[in-house]
């Protein structure tokens, strides 16, 4: 059932881009003013759920020490992953960002009938890790292969990116192996839902949606680049026209454009009110961007407020003859 | 009074059922079954702490006598975190349900239920966070995971909240490093605020608050209590130890937990600790108003903990002490890792530690002023100021149980290990995925050490017990050492349930049964009273 809303969901839309698609007036809406308004959904959603997260504070030093810590000097400390230095975070921050590092930490628990009983193990469980690895990084090159729509002349980085990912040389246009990777990458990670029963479980409708979105994205990029193929000069026209606040509509583009990017265009909209913003969140998690250091420097709680204390007074006054009797000092006899 | 329950058989307990249940997990009901839950909070327990709604009330009960109005209490609670902590409102909003946590928590391992996978505990809270502080779950609702706040759902945070023991294990394994604990943490705040707390925390916070330590044992309690550990000591050693109490200008103030006063074997770390300072000659105090490092108070509200906490530095201030060493205990120090310092610093009256016996300066301490027993004597142990024959431990065969809080809010994981290797000759680890920041709790912890939920603690402690079976079965080890009060209150019965015949301990006991005194007798036992291999006066 929430797989079902969410497919449907995601048909609706393509049903929709579709309309808009085969009617020309319609063309100025989906191909200029939706982009934008997406564009400023985007940014300024992320820019407000950033700026929302930043004015709560971090009353306290928090890190999940995954190592050792800095104490005796001859006692190696785990600098990445208990750091005590701010170049430990960077590098830290870097692993889990760039590496995906926890999630390369999965295991499967699996408990069978040993010969004495019950017994629990712990093995290695990578595939999720794989997954998301693939999927994130093709995803980011994908989107730094498109600027070249954008830009023109296409910067170097772009090309060097472009000529790699196509580097099999298979097709014509090349193949992408990026193409490739995220499609199996996303079904990997939609089929993973669906079938692993506690994932399953867990998921939400909006869980499914933007896995629909993407695969529906990617779907329609390739059959734009080797199917129903459009005019890629209009369509760099029309790109760079959006990046430069002059925009134009070049006619002829061909409909799987419209598809393709008014699925883009929610997607982005969407983005900020939703769990993809882990993607901007991670950079602030408490629990992985502090240093464990709160022994060595104090750290400030800017709402520390004082308390109600029982002092060491009442508890004398209360204690006094025991204490006494016990040999205890008193401050008051 | 509930009805008593019956353990069941570890045969039973480790039936385990994966099974996800056929209804969605908003439309499953939470159930309340003897032996999985502890009891409420008593009334004179929540007026000495002046927590909101003191009554008496039973969770097996259908009304909590819950004051009207409670909805916009927890509401405006949720506000007031959402504001006060970036942590709740990142690990509200960034979670995608990977499911990389599920199967990392003890509690889950060992019940299938998955409400007691982290990411669902956290989504009991989320839900709601989404429907009352959330465009999407407003108007979307079910679509996007948002329910409405009903008095189920609030007996179903209670259910579950205290359901994890706030160890951190699935923060390890989160990509984001989205750590349930906080959540916990938040989540056990927010029903505090409409009076629903459990007996086994508020009893000792209470007592804590008063008598400054959670057993609640007053001043001559605990002069006596270590008058008689002192007796034992002489008994074993010939060796009369001087343990000075409330002494102002002493250098070192010592701060243990209250379980290693009373109680086996806590009094025999206790009994570690009195030799090995006495050897040492150190020029150390106790206190019997700052009798308690552990914190009950953390697993109640940032501001209760924050109340107990206050008595170390005003003690250490008031005894006019240069430092303070901490003893063996999990929780205790993540509190004085992470938020002693924050609360109640700057600790400008005190000076940075430094070893009267070796010179070492523990830089790490610098600003908190406070050392663990385990680094202290680490350092004794690598500058040879101890005098130790591990061959009195030969007849232990020892493996090491990290507590959650000082792996995995601290990272005190090879100063324990040093100094197991320097007093005994057997050592070995469990499996690398149940050890230091992967390692799993004793199912006790954050408060949850009760008898009323013996079977959840039973469960809870199955994976860690399951570890200990293994390097049993492979070593032959009957020891589970420690550096916890709750461990040490815990793990006799983990052991004796699933792994009968593993005994434990903790490291200081192993160091002073080990430790050659100046001037001290032929020992013929250890600090139990069990005669030594070779040496016992009854062979």
């Amino acid at each position: 059932m929430k797989v079902l809303y969410s497919f449907i969901t995601v048909i609706v839309l393509i049903i929709v881009a579709s309309i808009g698609a085969s009617i020309a007036n319609l063309h100025y809406v989906f191909g200029i003013i939706i982009p934008y308004l997406a564009f400023i959904m985007f940014v300024g959603g992320f820019i407000y759920r950033v700026v929302k997260w930043g004015r709560s504070p971090v009353p306290f030093r928090i890190p999940t020490t995954i190592g050792q810590q800095k104490s005796l000097p001859w006692i190696k400390q785990n600098k990445i992953e208990n750091p005590s230095s701010a170049f430990g975070v960077i590098v830290r921050m870097a692993m889990e960002v760039l590496l995906f590092r926890s999630l390369f930490r999965n295991t499967k628990t699996e408990l069978r009938e040993g010969q004495n009983g019950p017994e629990l193990s712990y093995g290695s469980a990578k595939w999720l890790w794989l997954g998301s690895l693939f999927f994130h990084w093709s995803f980011l090159i994908i989107i730094v292969r498109h600027l070249r729509f954008f830009m023109d002349p296409v910067p170097f980085l772009v090309q060097a990116f472009e000529s790699v990912d196509g580097i099999l040389q298979i097709g014509l246009p090349a193949i992408y192996l990026t193409d490739v990777f995220i499609l199996i990458a996303v079904t990997f990670l939609f089929c993973r839902r669906l079938v692993v029963p506690q994932v399953r479980y867990i998921s939400l409708p909006a869980d499914f949606f933007p896995l629909f979105m993407i695969m529906s994205i990617a779907g329609t990029g390739i059959l734009m680049r080797y199917f129903f193929k459009v005019d890629l000069v209009a369509v760099k026209e029309l790109a760079i026209g959006l990046a430069t606040f002059q925009p134009v509509l070049p006619t002829d583009i061909g409909p799987m454009f419209f598809i393709h990017i008014f699925l883009v265009s929610i997607l982005f909209a969407y983005f900020p009110m939703s769990k993809l913003m882990h993607m901007g969140g991670i950079f602030m998690s408490p629990t992985r961007n502090m240093m464990n250091n709160s022994r060595m420097v104090r750290h400030i709680n800017p709402w520390n407020y004082d308390v109600e204390v029982h002092t060491y007074e009442h508890y004398e006054d209360e204690f006094r003859d025991k204490m006494k009797k016990a040999g205890l000092p008193v401050e008051k006899e | 009074m509930a009805p008593k329950v019956k353990l069941p058989k570890p045969g039973e307990l480790s039936k385990i059922d994966f099974k996800t249940p056929a209804t969605d997990w908003m439309d499953t009901p939470v159930e309340f079954k003897p032996g999985t839950y502890c009891w409420g909070a008593k009334e004179k327990d929540l007026l000495t702490l002046g927590l909101p709604n003191p009554r008496q009330w039973s969770p097996a009960d259908e009304d909590w006598k819950i004051p009207e109005g409670w909805e916009s209490t927890i509401l405006d609670g949720i506000a007031e975190r959402l504001s006060k902590y970036r942590s709740f409102k990142i690990f509200m909003d960034i979670c995608v349900r990977c499911g990389a946590c599920a199967d990392k928590c003890h509690f889950y391992i060992a019940t299938g239920d998955p409400k007691n996978m982290p990411v669902l505990r956290a989504e009991l809270l989320r839900s709601v966070y989404k429907k009352y502080f959330t465009k999407s779950g407003k108007f979307l609702g079910r679509l996007a995971g948002a329910r409405e706040l009903n008095m189920d759902v609030l007996k179903e945070w209670w259910s579950y909240f205290f359901q994890c023991t706030e160890c951190r294990r699935c923060s390890v394994f989160c990509p984001y490093g989205i750590d349930q604990a906080e959540v916990t943490i938040i989540g056990r705040e927010l029903l505090n605020l409409v009076g629903l707390n459990i007996d086994w925390i508020a009893g000792p916070a209470a007592a804590c608050y008063m008598k400054g330590n959670h057993l609640g044992l007053e001043p001559h309690a605990i002069t006596g209590n270590i008058e008689s550990m002192v007796d034992d000591i002489e008994d074993i050693t010939g060796i009369r130890v001087n343990p000075t109490f409330n002494r102002k200008g002493a250098e070192i103030m010592f701060v243990t937990p209250s379980g290693d006063l009373l109680g086996e074997p806590g009094v025999y770390t206790c009994m570690g600790y009195l030799m090995m300072f006495h050897e040492l000659g150190l020029d150390y105090t106790w206190s019997t108003y700052a009798s308690e490092g552990g914190n009950f108070g953390f697993f109640t509200s940032n501001e209760t903990a924050k109340r107990l906490n206050y008595k170390i530095y005003a003690e250490a201030k008031r005894l006019g002490v240069k430092y303070i060493i901490g003893g063996e205990c999990g929780h205790m120090w993540r509190v004085l890792n992470q938020y002693m310092d924050t609360w109640h610093g700057p600790a400008d009256f005190l000076e940075v530690p430094v070893s009267p016996i070796t010179g070492t300066v523990f830089e790490n301490a610098k600003s908190t002023k406070m050392i663990h027993i385990s680094e202290f004597t680490a350092d004794l142990i690598k500058h040879n100021k101890l005098n130790l024959d591990p061959t009195r431990n030969d007849h232990l065969k020892v493996t090491f149980h990290d507590s959650c809080n000082p792996s995995r809010g601290m990272g005190l994981l090879d100063e324990p290990r040093e100094i197991i290797k320097a007093v005994c000759n057997n050592f070995y680890e469990m499996p690398e995925n149940t050890i230091r920041e992967k390692t799993f709790c004793c199912g006790s912890g954050s408060g949850l050490n009760a008898s009323e939920n013996m079977e959840q603690r039973m469960r809870g402690g199955f994976p860690r017990a399951n570890a200990v079976k293994y390097v049993k079965e492979k070593h032959g080890v009957n020891m589970l050492a420690n550096i916890c009060a709750v461990d040490r209150a815990a793990l006799p019965a983990l052991m004796d349930y699933w792994n009968p015949g593993v005994g434990v301990t903790g490291v200081t006991e192993l160091v002073a049964n080990a430790l050659v005194m100046k001037g001290e007798k032929e020992r013929t036992t250890n600090l139990r009273f069990e005669d030594l291999p070779g040496k016992g006066g009854n062979e």
